[in-house]
């Protein structure tokens, strides 16, 4: 019996491990990451 | 079925009104990403952008030199403060008033800093309904310009201890 | 493992789905179920006495317990009966649908045990008067220990049932249990479980150190960077449960109406985009918060140009239009809408759900993309704008959702019938109602300007005088008016539930009784078992029902959206 050719796109999607390691990925670089280097490179106030 | 699964190659981009559908929402999507930019650019009322870090200690101590360089008045024993057009005003979130009392000038710009002497507050302008979050260790710069007169009250949104429902301040407008 | 025991383990076969259900899971879905309706009443409790004392009028409750009710109506509500329930869900998605046992078996205690542990230490201290911080207990304010030991339990025992449920999937495809790719419903319950996985990572980053700190171990954590952290756990947990709702709409929208998905394509690319891009819209929380940058909030905010709220766009298209096109299969053709006058309404597990499709789209989407808009953000932040937003999402959209699924769980997994039907037929309304009547007081209340989370809307005692228009107080009664009736709806589920659980009649070895009549519910079922063979067949059935409802939903969404821009436009000038 002939293997059918699954899509590429069909292949992405049924990979859950891949989508697990993106799904913490980019949130956790682009909200987290992102933010934390911001909160800490805040300048010093100078208050006289 | 969705609690079946399917077999083989079921990929299948989009046809007929589901396409049309994505489509639509897709230009929907891409109107509403750029109206932010946008406004950020173009738009009069954004977010405040300036941040410094600074000791709530040393936070405070600014605010009692502001309040004894612009005092002109007092209300309810809460010092009015009027800042000089153009120039930096200070307000503090404590438990639980805001301090002091502002006397603006309308249609002037000021860069006013607020910060928090002990938890976290939310600076509310009533009845305009203009709110920002406070931190303490963090003074955050609103560079404001009221465009309307009268008195405007300031309250306080973020839950900050029993006295939350008594934190009140407030912010006078002239007329130039 | 052998396939012959992952397949062989202890079951029996769904009279009503032929699927099969494997015991040790099943007992894992029922507890959490039951779990989690326990802490839905603890919740709803708290939510009545709120309700009473925002309406000024009313003013049941004094401030200490007030805000230490808010404390504990948030913790059991957004925590532990929603996360309870979708551990139920994960359980069954990942066993009967996949046609296997699950991983473990001693994890699944062991996760449970530690879920229930810490759920009743947080209920305890915060009722003992120890921690009246509100659910995101924002430092400096500080709670007793247990309190964040309570809920680090909990989030650990979750994140292990999320563990098993990768480990179940895993184990599944390598004894080929079923072939092809996971049904629907399994990858939206998969969509959930990774969110849950960064949202429980966020909440340990951000409760450890503030545990120790409670401990006298470490230095309080910056609150800027607190806050980030929390909402990392507070607004990811808020997309489990958009992912979750959206599975259970495909289920109920297949076991009530025999609807399939139009194009698996479409449906499973849609939960791909909330993997990858829900996550960002955390950044909401902190648009008018010192220390981040406008690109950081903007980009984030906006989910990435929107492709998460692209996806919702999707699933609020293709789940009515899969009905649509199963109903003009059975013959109901007339006209545009005749096809939506005959949905199953009488089922009350299809009317919540349909119910919670409607709120969640048109009030709840609709002003959580406009209020989480950086600049609209400034009219909207702390007012009770936002919690009129998030209960039109959370409660009229998720919680009403997971009550419909209950209608089928009940007789599926406690094989049990219900009592009362006619009561059942309507109480998805009333509390569907009396939620929708809450946020708009809510709603119109915030705009106005008045805070959330505030014991006396009249700040009385405040050294300077304020107050609010005469309209906002009617505002507040509306909201708890709308507040009561869903308490009613609430008890009306409860009652409900556990009287057909405990006392309901057994229907082991029958099918799961019909809401419709028979001869509907035989086209349902010829639908439901074609449907299996018709994998990958389309129909060219056309639409136009779901087209104009979906277009009606457009043309709302940019009036709310661009009314708000003319409004933010009369304020003062900032930036």
């Amino acid at each position: 019996m002939e293997k059918e050719k699954i899509h590429p796109i069909q292949k992405f999607m049924d990979n859950i491990w891949l989508l697990l390691a993106l799904g913490l990925a980019i949130p956790i670089l682009s909200y987290t990451m992102w933010g934390i280097i911001e909160l800490m490179n805040i300048p010093q106030g100078t208050l006289p | 079925m969705s609690i079946f699964h399917p077999k083989g190659n079921w990929y299948r981009p989009p046809t007929g009104t589901e396409r049309l559908w994505v489509g639509l929402a897709l230009a929907w999507c891409l109107v509403m990403s750029i109206t932010m930019p946008w406004w950020h650019f173009q738009g009069k009322q954004n977010a405040p952008q300036t941040t410094y870090e600074v000791d709530p200690s040393a936070f405070i101590q600014r605010v009692n030199q502001f309040v004894e360089t612009n005092r002109v008045g007092e209300m309810n024993n809460v010092p009015i403060v009027e800042p000089e057009p153009g120039g930096d005003a200070y307000l503090l979130g404590q438990m639980w008033q805001w301090y002091p009392v502002l006397k603006l000038k309308k249609d002037q710009t000021y860069r006013i800093h607020v910060s928090s002497a002990d938890l976290q507050h939310g600076l509310s302008i009533l009845p305009i309904n203009m709110n920002i979050h406070v931190l303490p260790g963090y003074d955050y710069v609103m560079e404001i310009t009221p465009t309307t007169a009268g008195e405007f009250s300031l309250i306080c949104n973020e839950f900050c201890g029993i006295g939350h429902h008594r934190m009140t301040g407030k912010i006078i407008v002239e007329e130039t | 493992m052998s396939t012959e025991t992952v397949k062989a383990a202890a079951h029996r076969v769904c009279e009503t789905t032929g699927l099969s259900i494997f015991l040790k899971a099943q007992f894992f879905v029922k507890i959490n179920a039951v779990l989690a309706v326990i802490f839905l009443l603890v919740g709803g409790i708290a939510a009545l006495l709120l309700a009473l004392t925002r309406w000024s009028n009313v003013m049941l409750l004094n401030d200490i317990w007030y805000y230490r009710m808010i404390t504990l109506h948030g913790v059991n509500m957004l925590v532990f009966w929603i996360i309870f329930f979708e551990m139920a869900i994960l359980y069954f998605a990942s066993t009967t649908l996949l046609n296997t046992k699950m991983f473990s078996k001693k994890l699944a205690h062991v996760s449970l045990a530690l879920m229930v542990a810490g759920a009743v230490v947080t209920n305890y201290i915060i009722l003992k008067g120890q921690a009246d911080v509100m659910l995101t207990s924002y430092p400096p304010l500080e709670a007793h220990p247990l309190f964040y030991l309570g809920i680090i339990l909990f989030a650990v025992g979750a994140l292990l049932v999320a563990f098993n449920f990768f480990a179940t999937l895993y184990i599944a495809k390598k004894n080929k249990t079923y072939e092809g790719s996971m049904p629907l419903v399994t990858f939206g319950a998969a969509t959930a479980a990774i969110i849950a996985v960064v949202a429980l990572l966020h909440g340990a980053a951000a409760l450890v150190p503030t545990f120790f700190w409670s401990m006298g171990w470490m230095e309080m954590m910056d609150p800027g960077v607190y806050r980030l952290l929390w909402w990392g756990l507070g607004h990811h947990s808020q997309q489990i449960n958009v992912a979750a709702m959206v599975s259970v709409w495909y289920f109920v929208a297949t076991m009530s109406t025999g609807a399939k998905p139009l194009n698996e394509t479409v449906c499973r690319g849609a939960f791909i985009l909330y993997i990858l891009f829900i996550n960002l819209a955390a950044a909401h929380h902190l648009l008018v918060d010192p220390g981040l940058s406008s690109e950081w909030k903007i980009w984030n905010t906006s989910y990435a140009m929107y492709l998460a709220v692209l996806a919702s766009m999707i699933h609020g298209y293709t789940v009515p239009a899969s009905m649509e096109v199963a109903m003009r299969r059975k013959g109901y053709n007339k006209g545009i809408f005749g096809w939506f006058a005959k949905l199953p309404w009488k089922d009350p597990g299809f009317s919540a759900v349909a119910l919670s499709a409607i709120i969640f789209g048109f009030i709840g989407g609709i002003t959580g993309v406009t209020l989480g808009t950086e600049q609209i953000n400034i009219m909207a932040h702390n007012t009770l704008r936002i919690p009129g937003h998030f209960h039109a999402t959370v409660v009229g959209g998720t919680t009403l959702a997971f009550m419909g699924l209950c209608y089928y769980l009940v007789p599926l997994i406690f094989q049990k019938d219900f009592y009362m039907k006619k009561l059942a037929r309507i109480q998805p309304w009333l509390f569907g109602g009396g939620i929708v009547l809450m946020s708009f007081g809510m709603s119109f209340a915030g705009t106005y300007g008045v805070p959330r989370r505030t014991y006396d809307s009249d700040f009385g005692g405040a050294i300077l005088e304020t107050g609010f228009d005469p309209i906002a107080h009617i505002f507040l009664g509306l909201l708890g008016v709308g507040g009561v009736i869903a308490f009613v709806g609430l008890l009306l589920f409860l009652v409900l539930i556990v009287s057909a659980v405990f006392f309901g009649p057994s229907i082991k070895g029958q099918k799961m009784p019909t809401w419709q009549t028979d001869r509907e519910q035989k086209m349902t079922d010829d639908l439901i078992s074609k449907g299996y063979e018709e994998e990958g067949k389309d129909y060219h059935i056309k639409t136009p029902g779901t087209i104009a409802l979906v277009l009606i939903f457009l043309l709302s969404f940019a009036i709310y959206y661009f009314a708000n821009w003319a409004a933010l436009a009369d304020l003062w000038h900032i930036r």
